[in-house]
């Protein structure tokens, strides 16, 4: 593709998905780039630049959040896509789905609070240096809302430190200072970790939803800058190779 | 034919707060000397295999590759022989 063609956006749907129609709306209306369902069902993903895993509950959280998703036909080419380089954003029960097939470290436990989470929170960007934050400033506050009852982050300390040696903590939930507190983590999640991506840098998974929060008629616009980013990455990525 | 029953646990160095929840309950029923109350899953399932080892061996493996999450869970399980129904 060339600088003026517009990104394909694969949206994969699972049964139980439910945010996937916010996921196409955000990127292909909003964002005006080429948006497509992929069933969880086929086997590949076809020709797409960007996968993203919606929010949702797929196969109704049974198990464990994601754990069956895992399993799903498409998973495999998922992984060969991301194993090659390619983008990943997992969001919401997308980001769960990323760590029960292990190309995200840690899982997402229950919140703390045992209680199902659904508001606007901060989170500050900890990491502009990445192709999902290049829109973005080391240290903004981005407003973007949650809704789930499992995203209490949680990695063992040794892969923590390796996560913020390595700069793949992106989110950190914050106060409206910007202060990172206990008061601002809405789930109990360790070192109020809202994102993190993987080593290589290709696959974003965050709790929060920036879906929800791109369309300017609803109020909040922050959660675009993450899809702009995406957008203006990838293009940078093809110009150059 | 065997039967496998699977007791899926948190991981002690994980905080549970559903078993937390539970303990406050517990305690208000005025069972005072209850404490560290945890929660899990059991599963049970059959398995066809020649032999006992056998069948122990799928269902480990059915454990680590599935329905216990090594980051966060334990895993136990016993396997008796069961006559089909």
């Amino acid at each position: 593709m060339n600088n003026s063609q517009r990104l394909k956006f694969g949206i994969v749907v699972f049964p139980g998905s439910n945010c996937d129609h916010d996921a196409h709306y955000a990127t292909g209306t909003i964002l005006q780039q080429e948006a497509r369902f992929i069933w969880h069902k086929e086997g590949s993903l076809g020709e797409v630049d960007v996968v993203i895993l919606p929010g949702g509950f797929s196969y109704g959280d049974y198990l464990r959040c994601g754990a069956i998703a895992r399993f799903s036909p498409i998973m495999k080419d998922v992984v060969r896509f991301a194993g090659n380089g390619g983008t990943v954003v997992g969001i919401c029960n997308g980001f769960q789905i990323l760590t029960e097939v292990g190309l995200l470290p840690g899982v997402l436990l229950r919140n703390a609070s045992l209680q199902f989470v659904c508001k606007y929170v901060r989170v500050r960007v900890e990491n502009a240096e990445t192709r999902f934050t290049s829109k973005c400033q080391r240290g903004e506050i981005l407003e973007i809302p949650v809704a789930h009852g499992d995203g209490n982050y949680f990695v063992e300390n040794d892969e923590l430190k390796r996560l913020e040696d390595n700069g793949q903590i992106v989110f950190r939930y914050c106060d409206e200072w910007g202060k990172i507190s206990e008061a601002a983590n809405p789930n109990g999640a360790i070192a109020n970790i809202a994102g993190v991506m993987s080593e290589g840098g290709n696959i974003l998974g965050m709790m929060p939803h920036p879906e929800r929060a791109s369309d300017p008629a609803l109020g909040h616009t922050d959660g675009r800058k993450i899809f702009d980013s995406v957008v203006e990455s990838v293009i940078q990525q093809f110009v150059l190779t | 034919m065997y039967l496998s029953k699977i007791i899926v646990t948190l991981r002690k160095s994980i905080l549970d707060p559903q078993g937390k929840a539970v303990e406050h309950g517990v305690h208000a029923l005025g069972f005072e000397k209850v404490e560290n109350v945890r929660i899990g899953k059991f599963i049970e399932m059959n398995v066809t295999a020649d032999n006992k080892p056998e069948a122990e061996q799928i269902t480990k493996e059915v454990c680590e590759k599935l329905l216990a999450n090594p980051i966060m869970e334990d895993f136990a399980f016993t396997v008796e022989n069961h006559k089909a129904p």
